[in-house]
């Protein structure tokens, strides 16, 4: 039998508050195979592990256990340190005492007889461990970036930055993402346009960026370092090498009364259009719902007028397929669909705005090239009322589209608001009903108080319960001023509401392709909250921007920043080790049926003719399963799909298993 | 009184801790200016266990029982709910009736919407 060594750490009180870790490594140094037992405060902390290291060599261990922390955690570290000791790495099991044991229960005696049960269970696997070597794969060079946004934008650019080459994938004709549609921002009130113009054009001209825009994700297999991406580019019906960006087509196409994305519907455009008018790429395309052309055959106007002959009315959408080292996802936000709050008469009256609307009402490519002006009369608005958490921080099913999150931007983008109202317009009067201010963030409540203390904006503790179209085409608002204890009634012309942000809606099933997980409320989850913030759990895949949780721009620029110094990290490395604890099929009892094929989402199984008759003479031949171990992530989805019990997990092998649970219900 | 507060919570199956105190529910309610205590302030009193002060007060026979604050609770805390079984208790404790349906006839007149009898008879006939 295996010479087993067992190391209990106390976790400083995490765990030693509530298991009584010396009864732990006294029982379990009374086992069969176990030769040495012991225990120490942090069992990964220098001193801890040369305490392993020095057993090792003391008593000839063959197997180590170490009862800690969930290997999440510190599996990494042990696997290197008994490496270090001469062992190979992956004779060693991590019992989880701690997030499975100590941290959920309250009962000490309870706790301590689970915490010997688990180090039993991992004794039992250890015995049946074998040595395994990880073997090695290329790094591709190449990365990719889904979403050209602020986030998507900056990784991009820093990517590029490094010398790798980076495509960017966007569904919409442009990059640029929401700061577009932004007018100025906080804290400091630049030209949202002023400084992220800039980046897309930095984006254009840099060799090492390419951007496929209105493009989609359609597939993702491969694994990090070799991902290998399917990119549906959607047809523009313009070349977009031979377009000019001119806008002639644009001016000339008979059909103008589609609704204007750019400006959220506020206002109608061509059939033919480019976005805005610092689009990048700059290239015009045509509507294919609404071209009559597309539709009907007839018009071909925009071609006749295009001196570029760019007009393509054949072209369909194409797939490409590119291979990338490392994904980056930065698919943003989305303001909520708010049609749900009646109270606030958002879909009965043009007055009711959502914040982002405003933005457009704000800036000076917008519906109202920048005046302040109701949308309903074209009046400037002499007294307007903002409202902050509208669908944020709700926990209730009460509209069905609350979020129970805080948006996190809209106090501060709120008071920006009120703020510019009052400098451009200092006859206006401005509420801002708010449940809470929230403003960390570097010099964000001073802008705050300046909104209040400079500009005079009315700042009242309470919230609106009712908005009312009147006849005379001012709003009255109903609400309640919790600190004068009263409740209010306020003639506005004006309502704009601060709608909580989403994920964007092609995140799900983007996360689906990628094997990331998300959040219930669609959020990538990163690999650790606090120390891995950029890092999705499946290797490769990266988080920027608000599609990790709802962010303003100084955060989203930064994080962007720091997934590409991620990526490049990766990137930079001409292999990576890869994990040995893959699949392999026993071809004895593998009858081809293709189950576990089927269920493999990294394509690492194929299957071959083997001849087993004995005399070679092809008289029996069998279609049996082989695994790339290369390609294999160990995922295990085959060994249980096998109805032949043929396909097994280095590592995690069923008889492995089957021992763990066995030591467990002795 | 804690026991009453308990009493409370049991019967209407409101958490008073959900609310956020936002005071969207005051913000909503069309009977505000009649009432001594406010729906937000109701709940608050809950959760203090002021249940006594609240049983003494004319504001919940002023709550026209209309929901609208309970429809548009952030929070789903339901504040109508908690005015309802303080009345009930306060009529449980006096042994009787606030009205009895003979007196409802003599009462009704033309604007009274219909709405409003059937929650008066909720409201007073339990």
């Amino acid at each position: 039998m295996r010479r087993i060594g067992v190391f209990v750490c106390h976790c400083g009180t995490n765990i030693a508050a509530t298991v009584d870790v010396k009864t732990v490594a006294k029982t379990l140094g009374k086992e069969p195979a176990v030769v040495y037992a012991t225990d120490y405060p942090y069992m990964c902390s220098e001193a801890g592990q040369n305490i392993i290291k020095d057993a090792i060599k003391e008593y000839q261990l063959e197997g180590v256990v170490v009862c800690s922390c969930s290997p999440r955690m510190h599996e990494a570290t042990f696997r290197k340190m008994v490496a270090a000791a001469g062992l190979n790495p992956y004779m060693l099991e991590i019992a989880n005492i701690r997030e499975q044991c100590s941290w959920i229960h309250k009962d000490m005696q309870q706790a301590t007889i689970k915490a010997i049960v688990l180090g039993r269970a991992a004794i039992a696997k250890v015995l049946l461990n074998a040595p395994l070597t990880a073997g090695e794969s290329p790094v591709i060079k190449r990365a990719l970036v889904i979403g050209g946004g602020i986030a998507g934008i900056q990784t991009a650019l820093d990517i590029a930055d490094a010398g790798y080459p980076v495509d960017i994938v966007e569904k919409e004709p442009t990059i640029g993402g929401k700061m577009t549609q932004i007018d100025k921002t906080f804290p400091t009130l630049d030209c949202s346009s002023c400084i992220l113009t800039p980046k897309m054009v930095e984006c254009s001209q840099n060799e090492n960026i390419t951007i496929y825009s209105y493009s989609e994700i359609e597939a993702v297999t491969g694994f990090v370092g070799n991902f290998s991406v399917k990119i549906r580019r959607k047809a523009r019906y313009v070349d977009e090498d031979k377009c000019t960006g001119c806008g002639l087509c644009t001016e000339k196409c008979p059909v103008k009364n589609i609704p204007d994305a750019y400006n959220l519907g506020l206002s109608n455009r061509h059939a033919a259009y480019i976005p805005f008018a610092q689009a990048i790429p700059n290239v015009a395309l045509l509507d294919s719902e609404h071209c009559i052309k597309l539709i009907k055959g007839k018009c071909g106007l925009c071609s006749k007028v295009c001196s570029a002959g760019a007009i393509d009315y054949e072209q369909t959408e194409k797939t490409i397929e590119q291979q990338y080292g490392a994904i980056v996802v930065a698919t943003g936000y989305n303001p909520i669909n708010i049609d749900g709050y009646d109270e606030f008469a958002y879909s009965q009256s043009k007055d009711v705005l959502t914040s982002l609307e405003f933005e457009r009402i704000l800036k000076a490519d917008g519906p109202t090239e920048g005046h302040l002006q109701r949308l309903s009369d074209g009046k400037q608005p002499k007294a307007l009322v903002f409202v902050q958490c509208v669908g944020s921080r709700e926990s209730g099913s009460t509209h069905g589209c609350g979020k129970e999150y805080c948006s996190k931007i809209c106090c501060m983008y709120t008071a920006k608001h009120a703020m510019l109202c009052r400098e451009k317009y200092p006859d206006t009067d401005v509420y801002v009903f708010y449940i809470d201010v929230r403003t960390p963030g570097k010099n964000y409540d001073e802008f705050y108080r300046r909104a209040v203390e400079q500009y005079g904006v009315h700042y009242i503790k309470g919230m609106v319960g009712k908005v009312a179209p009147q006849a005379d085409g001012t709003l009255d608002v109903q609400a309640s001023d919790l600190i004068a204890n009263e409740q209010l009634h306020i003639k506005a012309d004006m309502v704009v509401l601060a709608a909580a942000i989403e994920a964007d809606k092609t995140a799900r099933p983007l996360a689906t392709m990628l094997t990331a997980s998300m959040d219930t409320n669609d959020f990538f989850t990163e690999a650790h909250a606090k120390l891995r913030p950029v890092e999705s759990p499946t290797a490769g895949v990266f988080l920027s921007g608000a599609c990790q949780g709802p962010k303003d721009i100084p955060d989203t620029v930064a994080q962007a920043g720091a997934a590409a110094s991620k990526v490049i990290g990766l990137l930079a490395k001409d292999k990576l080790s890869c994990n040995p604890c893959t699949a392999h099929s026993d071809e004895l009892k593998c009858n081809g049926c293709s189950s576990c094929a089927n269920v493999c989402p990294y394509g690492a199984i194929t299957y071959e003719d083997k001849d087993f008759s004995r005399r070679r003479d092809g008289s029996l031949i069998r279609r049996v399963a082989c695994v790339n171990g290369a390609v294999c992530q160990g995922c295990g989805a085959c060994t249980v799909a096998c109805p032949s019990g043929a396909m097994d997990l280095k590592g995690f092998a069923t008889s492995q298993i089957m021992a763990e649970v066995d030591a467990i219900c002795k | 009184m804690a026991d009453y507060k308990q009493v409370v919570l049991n019967a209407s199956g409101v958490n008073p801790l959900k609310c956020m105190r936002c005071g969207k529910c005051s913000g909503t309610c069309p009977s505000y200016d009649a009432m001594e205590y406010h729906p937000h302030q109701f709940v608050y009193m809950v959760e203090k266990g002021e249940i006594e002060k609240l049983m003494a007060s004319k504001s919940i026979y002023t709550c026209l029982s209309c929901f609208a604050c309970v429809e548009r609770c952030p929070r789903d805390v339901e504040p109508a709910k908690l005015i309802e079984v303080v009345r009930l208790a306060v009529v449980r404790q006096q042994g009787r009736n606030h009205l009895k349906s003979e007196y409802v006839p003599e009462r009704i007149d033309d604007d009274l919407p219909q709405q409003a009898i059937v929650s008066a008879f909720r409201k007073y006939t339990k």
